[in-house]
Order: structure tokens, then C-alpha cells, then sequence
């Protein structure tokens, strides 16, 4: 191998350049799309899948060239001067690394490490964008899930939505998309989180059982439905078409998707029937129907309102949530020909007078920077020093109106609907802000009922109506759940443990910017602002709890001391009657003397 | 003529027992009574019980024991101890049967008996026994004990040997038993759970009270009884209430002296003669009754460690805190000078020594060098 060393440190002169000048380019134009009215419009084409279906022929190459850097960088520890003829025959030899090869290595990151888990995920895929894609057509979403085994570890899932349906020119592009997540920079309450894409999910399905997914979609009554079966070319990082064939269906819109996968089917906290109930809690409007390999009869969610939840807005972003490399791509990308033209348009609640604060904050930092300079000529230097100016200027919070929440009644319904429980309170907290981002808490207790009274509470956490499955002792909600005096609500709680009871509790964060703790998304980060939401929502809703708990208590306490009276005065009477030989009248009158006494002071 | 005197004995039994139990009757029917007038008056019946902790004990020289204080605790029937209160009644009521059927009913039999109370039954012993502690401290301040509401205890006595002679009446027969506690070969009389009727002959000019069933079994078999004309109690550990009424009514009766000789350490010297002597912190309502202010302490005294060179064991974490709490909390141990050097000289030497301890020096040593040594300086005994 000496050979090949200086070999590969040559190849970053030539090839480092071009990777970085694409990537800039890939996200620039993510940006745009993004940011402007890209994002709504396609999202209103799309159907199924939160993939954009924009036109962008380069997009494979792209996905190329991004490999490339990180393997150029990678290798520029080891410098050397560079040899074109080899460079470039490097950089050949690197475009054709296989989507599969990708794939393979890093599953973990796409949430098919273990063969249930890529069940789960390919459900969760399915169901996030189904949900964003009818809500954004207007649609009542009804979804139709069907788990069925083929194979001991392989099953068929198909997945059903009432959506706009996709048409046909696009269909293909949305499945060659692996890894592409349209709402990065978007400052809008949304759902899907993953940034994966079913396509993921398909192309997982390909991978370990060799077969094509079958996509069906229907835009319009007056037009059938076209099936498509569908393969990946792993090697190109393109869709074939295998099939395809216009289908007589049942259904007036939607899209239908069906995927054959190695996975296990489970029950549990992790499990695709948990996972569609926690669904439904956050959901109120949408209605599902699971059927799954071993329960006969299908599971059946109605929805409990008929009223879309308010679309979230966009709003741009707040100067105080932005980070500094953030801040200085914004600015590389910028139309804008000042700074000060640049904080108006790309923020939200920044004038020219709060420029003006900022420019005068920077003085104090070392350098008063000039804000009428164009964005792209300051220095790393200068643009540190303006964060840090506009880090430490006041300036109005963002405004709140981009959030949806469920809403106390509606929440109290899912509640009643999935626990059947004896009581429900639920509480909605007025929207705050957390950096610059603004967010609103919501939480929600179903108490007694069939719920079981000796085991911990159950938790059920949620960010932006998405259910958080997995790492619950690392989240902000959990902690803050722990960090709730229960005992002073009626309900046992160990030290440093959830409480214990016939109790459910849900906490919902909504927000354009759910921060969370790692990339995998799954536990929402400890922020003050956020914990400190979350515990006056649990907080007041345990009062209202307790309340509650503290009558029926009182209640239960009148009728076994009523009972106490009936039960124990006549042995007073006969112990008396036995130590003073008392006849019978005398008896019977210091009993009814008594139960007289006793009544009285129960009363008072 | 040995008949006409049990005849007057079983007669006097006879009377003190009628008078006792006269008493007995008339507190168990006064308290009732209390209720059931408070009753008809449409008040609120109450039960007045003496306080019964630590903190309402006091240790009075003259006295001699543990004393119970006057803080009193109020129970006022309420609907929260209705339950309590009809149980205690019927427990009364119980009581009141069995002085009148001349029986008597241990901790357990009280409890099945209560399975006859329908909703006021005990669900756990321990639940009867603490309404029988109750009734027990309610009725010590008419000077009524557990043995005159004839609650007896099912602990088993201690065992006694020497010059005695037990004299135990028959109240069926009229006949009176003389038991001699010379002559039970190898073994020795048991102390009976009730000793109130019992009475006593003897010429012995001391009690010893030996902690230990080992020490007690080697005086009893070489008959040290007869050597040192006394009479020997076994108390096996702390002693029962039977034995510190025994020994105490012993003591009342034929006015001898009784010496103690325990372990040297701090259970043996404050829980097993502290308890004998003034009686215990936590059951202060009956020491009156329990007590041996006559008794004092012979050894084995942490001086003897010294003077004997005896084998020792480290004090243990527990014996060293059990030490320090008598020097700190116990009333008596505050009162007596020489109990306090005692227990410094102890802590500071760090060690305990057993009784047996001396068998290093020979098994008969005890008899024949260190009773009688000791014995022969009865003044300098721990008080």
C-alpha cells in the first residue's frame, strides 16, 4: 500500500475545491426552495412522500459530490502535491459508490438497526408524511395501515392515505431521494422529523428482500389509478420503473404505498400498535384502521374532531435562535446588498432602529460594525462580533401564531377515547420562547379507569404531534414528569422515579424548531425555558388532579366512617352492657346516644 | 395443727385474692361507668391514658424504680376511634370475665377470644396486644396490674433453687403445696406465670440472680445454695415480668438482700440488672409492680476485669452506643455516681467480659475463689 498514500493526499488539491463549490451551490439551492414558496407548493403536488418533487436533475450527483468532499477532507491529513490525471480518476472511481453500499453502513442512522425497528420505522415514515401531505391538501386524513408476514422476519406493509394522490411524472423522482429533508431550515411547525423519506424504507425493503415496492396513486375521481412498481437502481441511485399499469380502485384520492421488508413484528413500547395509538392521542383528526399479523380484527382509531388543526405559518427566523455558522452562510447567500437590509428581510422583529441597537452593541464587543457594508465582505472576525451584538441586543420576542397546538378539548378527547379513564385534564400553556424559537407546551393526564394502579405512570411524549418512542430517560419531558412533586397531587412517587398510579401522562411540544438532544431525534433537549414550560403545564394540570383526587377521597373517607359508626357502636353497646349489666332499653339508648354524638361530629 | 394453718393461709390467699379482685372489678366497672354516664349525657366519652415514653419517666431515689409520669394522653371517641374504643370495651368486658370465672387468658387467648366480637374482632395479634398495653397502662394508675386483669403473660419464668420453700395454694382443694426448692435433684422449680398468691419460707441471707443458665446450672449442681445458705434464680437474659415479681415479692416478704451477677457488659449491666432493679423505660406503668429496688450488683464489674485478669472480647459499635445512651438518657444510671464511674471505666477499657470468663482460672473458681471473695465485701457492690 506505500504506493497509494501520497496517491490519495494528491487528490485534494484537484478535488476538494470542486466538492466544496458543490455543496454550497446544493445548499444554496436548498435554501431557496426551502425558504420561499417552493416548499408549499410542491408539498401540495406531493402525496405520500415529503420528498420535493421538484424538478432537479442533478440531484443524484449532488448526493455524489457531498460524498466526495467528506472523503477529500477525510483525506487531506496526509498532504502532498496533487497529480491531476489521478485526482480525476479518483474522483471517477468515487461517484460510483452505491446508494446500497451507503445504505448498509449506516442504518443505525436511519432507524433500521434491528429488524423490528425497521418495521416500526418504515410505519412511521409512511404515517408522518400521509399526515403532513392530506393536511396540507385539506384533507381529513384517513389512513389505512396493514402489517401482514410473509416470512417468519418478513412482511408486507401497506400504507393508505386519503391524500391529493401524486401524479404520475413524479412518482419515480420521489423514490430515487434517500436522505433528504426539505425542512431543515424551514421555521414551521412540521412533522416530518426524520429527514429520511420512505425512500429510505423502500429501498431497504429492496435491499433485504430483493423486491419492488408497488406504489398505487389516484389524483381525481374522474381518473384512475396508476400502479407503479418500482426498483432501485442501487448502482445509479435511480428509480426504474418495472410496471406499470392504470388500476381500477375503490378510492377517489390518495396514494397507496406497499413494501416488502426483513423486519419482526412486535408488541411492546416500540411497537407499530403503540407507536399508531400515540398517533391518535396527538391526532385528534385523523382516523386509522391497522390491521397487524396476529390480532384478527383490525384496530380501529375514529377521529374524535372533524376540524383540520390550524396550519402552522412560517415565520422567518428570530435573530436570538440563530447560530453563528448558520448566520454566516445566511449571510454568504443573501440577495441583500447591506447588512442592515439583510437582518430586516431574513428576520423576524428586526427594524432598522433594532439594527441600529445592534450596530451599537457591537462598539462594546471591540469593532462597531458598519451595517450598511455588504453582507458578503465581512470578515469571520466581523460577523462573530455582529452575533455577539445581536446575541446581546433586546429585541421583541417572535410572534407565536406559527404554532398548532392539539388544544385542551381535543386532547381531552383522544385521552378518554384510547384510556376509557375516570378522569382527564388537560392544559395547553400560552406559547413562549426559547432562543429566538417560539414554542408552546401542552400537557395532559387521564387518571384511573382501567389504567393499572401499581405500575409507573406511562408516559407519552410528543414533539410537534409526533410520537418520541425511544430514549425517554434522556428527554426533557421525562425529566421534567420525575421533577414534578406528585405526592402533593395524591399520587405516590418514589424519590427520582415517575410517579405511580393509574396514570397517563402526554406532553406535547410544539414548535418551528423542536431542539433535540442528538440527530436521531428522539428526546427533546433540556433548554430552562422549555423545562420550566413543561413543569407548570404538568404542574397545573396535577393540581387540577389533585383536587379531584382529594374530594373522591373525602367522599370514600364520609362512607367507611359512616360505616364505622353502624358497625362499631353496637359493640360499644355490648361491652357496656356486659361490664354494667345494662338491660336491654339502656343499651339501646346509649347506642342511639351515641351514633346522635358521632353523626354531629362528622359532620362538623 | 399443719392444717389449720393452710386453712388460714388459703383463707388469707383467699381474702387478699377477693379484695384484689373486688378492686379489679370495681376500676373495669367505674371506667364503663364514666362512658356510659358521658353517653346518656350526650357528650363525648373519653379514655385518659398515661403517657407512656421515655420522656414521662422519671427515677425516684426513694422510690426505687422507674417511675411513670403524669403527662396523660386523652382518646376521645370519635368516629376516627370508634373502632379502638369498642375493642378496648370488649377487651375490658373480657377481663371483667375472667376475674369473676377465676381464669385467666394469655396474649394469645385474648386474641381468639376476640374472634367472638363479630366487626370488633383483631385481624393481627399484635393489634390486641397493643389494645391490651392500653388497658394495662389505663388501669397500672388504680394500681391494677396485667396478672389482676388476668392477662398472663405466655413468657416462660425463670428457675429457682436453694433454701425455699414455695408455699402455693389450692383454692379448689383448700390444700396449700410446700414446695422445697432443695429438693429438685439436678433440676430446679420454674417460677409459674402468676406469682401473686404464692408465699414463702426460708433462713437463706441472700437471692442471687444470675444472668446465665451455664453459671447458674454449675451453683445449682455443686450446690453453692447450701455453702453460701442462698437461694439461686435464674434469669436466662433480661427477666420476665413472673421473674422480677417473684423475686421482688421475695425480697417484700422475707427481707434479704438479692444480688445480681450478670456479664460485664453494657446489655447485662443496663438492660438485664437496670430492668430487674427499677424496671424498664418503655413498660414505666407497670415497674412499680416489676421492680427490685432491693437489689444490687455483685459483678462481674469492670473492676473485676482488672482484679481477676480476665479474658475479654472488644466492646461492640452496639455495646459502646448502648453505654453511652444509659450515661445520657437513663434517669437511674444519671442518679448513681458509682454506675456512671462504672460505665466510663468500661468505655475507656474498650472491652467486655462474660461470667463464664472466669472459667479461665478453673471451672469451680467461681464458687470457691470468687463468690466468697466478693461475697465477703457486699459493700462494695454496685448499687
Amino acid at each position: 500500500m506505500p504506493r497509494k498514500k501520497p496517491q490519495a493526499s494528491r487528490t485534494q488539491a484537484a478535488s476538494k475545491p470542486t466538492a466544496k463549490k458543490k455543496v454550497s451551490k446544493k445548499k444554496a439551492s436548498k435554501k431557496s426552495t426551502a425558504k420561499k414558496t417552493g416548499t408549499a407548493a410542491s408539498r401540495r403536488q406531493g402525496g405520500l412522500f415529503d420528498s420535493e418533487p421538484t424538478a432537479n436533475s442533478d440531484r443524484p450527483k449532488k448526493k455524489t459530490a457531498k460524498k466526495t468532499a467528506k472523503k477529500s477532507i477525510r483525506k487531506s491529513a496526509s498532504t502532498g502535491q496533487g497529480d491531476m490525471a489521478i485526482a480525476e480518476k479518483m474522483a471517477a472511481k468515487q461517484k460510483d459508490i452505491s446508494v446500497s453500499e451507503f445504505f448498509a453502513k449506516n442504518r443505525h442512522l436511519l432507524g433500521f438497526d434491528s429488524p423490528a425497528r425497521a418495521l416500526l420505522t418504515t410505519v412511521r415514515e409512511a404515517v408522518d408524511n400521509s399526515l403532513d401531505a392530506c393536511e396540507e391538501a385539506s384533507v381529513l386524513p384517513e389512513l389505512i395501515i396493514d402489517v401482514r408476514a410473509t416470512e417468519s422476519t418478513q412482511h408486507v406493509v401497506t400504507i393508505r392515505d386519503n391524500g391529493p394522490g401524486i401524479v404520475r411524472e413524479q412518482l419515480p423522482r420521489i423514490f430515487a431521494r434517500l436522505l433528504y429533508g426539505s425542512k431543515f431550515h424551514s421555521r414551521k411547525q412540521t412533522r416530518g422529523q426524520q429527514g429520511i423519506g420512505i425512500s429510505a424504507a423502500g429501498m431497504y425493503g429492496t435491499l433485504t428482500t430483493g423486491k419492488p415496492m408497488r406504489v398505487t396513486s389516484r389524483t381525481s375521481r374522474r381518473k384512475p389509478a396508476v400502479e407503479l412498481v418500482l426498483a432501485i437502481d442501487m448502482a445509479k441511485n435511480q428509480p426504474v420503473v418495472k410496471k406499470e399499469s392504470e388500476v381500477e380502485v375503490e378510492w377517489a384520492h390518495g396514494t397507496e404505498v406497499q413494501i416488502e421488508l426483513e423486519g419482526t413484528y412486535k408488541k411492546g413500547k416500540h411497537s407499530i400498535d403503540s407507536f399508531l395509538d400515540q398517533v391518535s392521542l396527538a391526532n385528534p383528526h385523523v382516523k386509522i384502521v391497522y390491521s397487524n399479523p396476529i390480532d384478527e380484527e383490525p384496530i380501529t382509531w375514529e377521529r374524535v374532531s372533524k376540524v383540520l388543526p390550524d396550519a402552522p405559518n412560517e415565520i422567518l427566523p428570530h435573530p436570538h435562535g440563530v447560530e453563528l455558522g448558520i448566520l454566516m452562510q445566511m449571510m454568504k447567500e443573501t440577495s441583500s446588498r447591506t447588512v442592515s437590509g439583510f437582518l430586516c428581510t431574513e428576520f423576524c422583529r428586526v427594524t432598522p432602529n433594532v439594527v441600529k441597537k445592534v450596530s451599537d452593541e457591537t462598539e462594546g464587543l471591540g469593532k462597531k460594525i458598519d451595517t450598511d457594508r455588504h453582507p458578503k465582505r465581512l470578515s469571520s472576525a466581523d460577523v462573530k462580533i455582529l452575533h455577539k451584538g445581536i446575541e446581546a441586543t433586546r429585541m421583541m420576542a417572535p410572534p407565536t401564531n406559527c404554532l398548532s397546538p392539539i388544544g385542551e378539548e381535543l386532547m381531552a378527547k383522544t385521552l378518554r377515547r384510547n384510556f376509557d379513564p375516570e378522569l382527564v385534564i388537560t392544559v395547553t400553556r400560552q406559547p413562549s420562547v426559547y432562543r429566538g424559537n417560539p414554542f408552546q407546551v401542552e400537557a395532559g393526564i387521564a387518571w384511573g379507569g382501567e389504567l393499572p394502579g401499581d405500575d409507573l405512570a406511562s408516559i407519552f411524549r410528543f414533539a410537534n404531534r409526533v410520537p418520541l418512542q425511544y430514549e425517554q430517560g434522556a428527554c426533557a419531558i421525562t425529566q421534567s414528569i420525575v421533577g414534578t412533586p406528585w405526592k402533593n397531587y395524591e399520587i405516590q412517587q418514589a424519590r427520582g422515579a415517575l410517579p405511580t398510579g393509574p396514570l397517563a401522562v402526554l406532553v406535547h411540544i410544539a414548535s418551528v424548531w423542536v431542539p433535540f438532544t442528538s440527530e436521531s431525534k428522539k428526546a427533546v433537549a433540556s433548554y430552562d425555558e422549555i423545562l420550566k414550560e413543561m413543569r407548570l403545564a404538568i404542574m397545573e394540570a396535577g393540581r387540577k388532579l389533585a383536587i379531584h383526587l382529594r374530594k373522591k377521597r373525602r367522599l370514600a373517607d364520609a362512607e367507611r366512617k359512616k360505616d364505622y359508626i353502624k358497625t362499631y357502636i353496637p359493640q360499644i353497646g355490648i361491652a357496656l352492657q356486659d361490664i354494667l349489666t345494662l338491660s336491654d332499653t339502656q343499651r339501646t339508648k346509649a347506642e342511639g346516644n351515641l351514633s346522635e354524638v358521632l353523626e354531629r361530629s362528622r359532620k362538623m | 395443727m399443719a392444717k389449720k394453718i393452710a386453712k388460714s393461709y388459703i383463707d388469707r390467699v383467699k381474702r387478699e385474692n377477693a379484695k384484689r379482685d373486688k378492686k379489679t372489678i370495681t376500676s373495669i366497672e367505674n371506667a364503663a361507668d364514666e362512658i356510659y354516664k358521658k353517653i346518656m349525657r350526650k357528650g363525648k366519652p373519653m379514655l385518659r391514658f398515661p403517657v407512656r415514653s421515655l420522656s414521662n419517666v422519671s427515677y425516684d431515689k426513694r422510690k426505687g424504680y422507674l417511675e411513670i409520669g403524669k403527662a396523660r394522653k386523652e382518646r376521645t371517641l370519635t368516629v376516627n376511634t370508634v373502632k379502638g374504643f369498642a375493642q378496648t370495651l370488649r377487651m375490658m368486658g373480657l377481663s371483667r370475665e375472667l376475674v369473676q370465672t377465676n381464669d385467666f387468658a394469655t396474649k394469645r387467648d385474648v386474641y381468639y377470644q376476640s374472634k367472638n366480637w363479630a366487626e370488633a374482632k383483631f385481624s393481627e395479634q399484635s393489634e390486641s396486644d397493643t389494645v391490651m398495653d392500653d388497658i394495662e397502662a389505663l388501669f397500672s394508675v388504680d394500681d391494677v396490674s396485667r396478672e389482676q386483669l388476668r392477662f398472663v403473660p405466655d413468657e416462660h419464668g425463670g428457675a429457682v433453687a436453694g433454701e425455699l420453700v414455695v408455699l402455693d395454694p389450692d383454692l379448689d382443694t383448700g390444700e396449700v403445696e410446700r414446695i422445697d426448692c432443695t429438693r429438685f435433684g439436678s433440676g430446679a422449680y420454674s417460677i409459674p406465670s402468676s406469682v401473686e398468691h404464692l408465699s414463702f419460707e426460708t433462713k437463706a441471707k441472700f437471692v442471687l440472680a444470675i444472668e446465665t443458665g451455664g453459671i447458674f446450672q454449675r451453683l445449682q449442681s455443686h450446690k453453692f445454695w447450701k455453702t453460701a445458705d442462698c437461694i439461686l434464680v435464674s434469669m436466662a437474659g433480661v427477666p420476665t415480668r413472673s421473674t422480677r415479681r417473684f423475686i421482688r415479692r421475695l425480697s417484700d416478704q422475707i427481707k434479704i438482700p438479692v444480688y445480681a451477677f450478670v456479664d460485664c457488659d453494657p446489655y447485662g449491666i443496663s438492660n438485664i440488672y437496670r430492668t430487674l432493679k427499677v424496671g424498664s423505660g418503655n413498660a414505666a406503668h407497670i415497674n412499680r409492680f416489676f421492680c427490685v429496688p432491693s437489689a444490687s450488683y455483685l459483678g462481674v464489674t469492670p473492676q473485676d476485669i482488672i482484679d481477676y485478669d480476665l479474658p475479654t472480647h472488644p466492646l461492640k459499635d452496639v455495646d459502646i452506643k448502648r453505654a453511652k445512651d444509659a450515661l445520657k438518657n437513663d434517669p437511674f444510671f444519671q442518679s448513681k455516681r458509682q454506675w456512671r464511674e462504672a460505665l466510663e471505666q468500661l468505655l475507656k477499657m474498650g472491652v467486655r467480659a462474660e461470667q463464664q470468663s472466669l472459667a479461665m482460672w478453673g471451672l469451680n473458681y467461681v464458687i470457691e475463689t470468687y463468690l466468697p471473695a466478693k461475697l465477703a465485701n457486699s459493700k462494695k457492690f454496685l448499687p
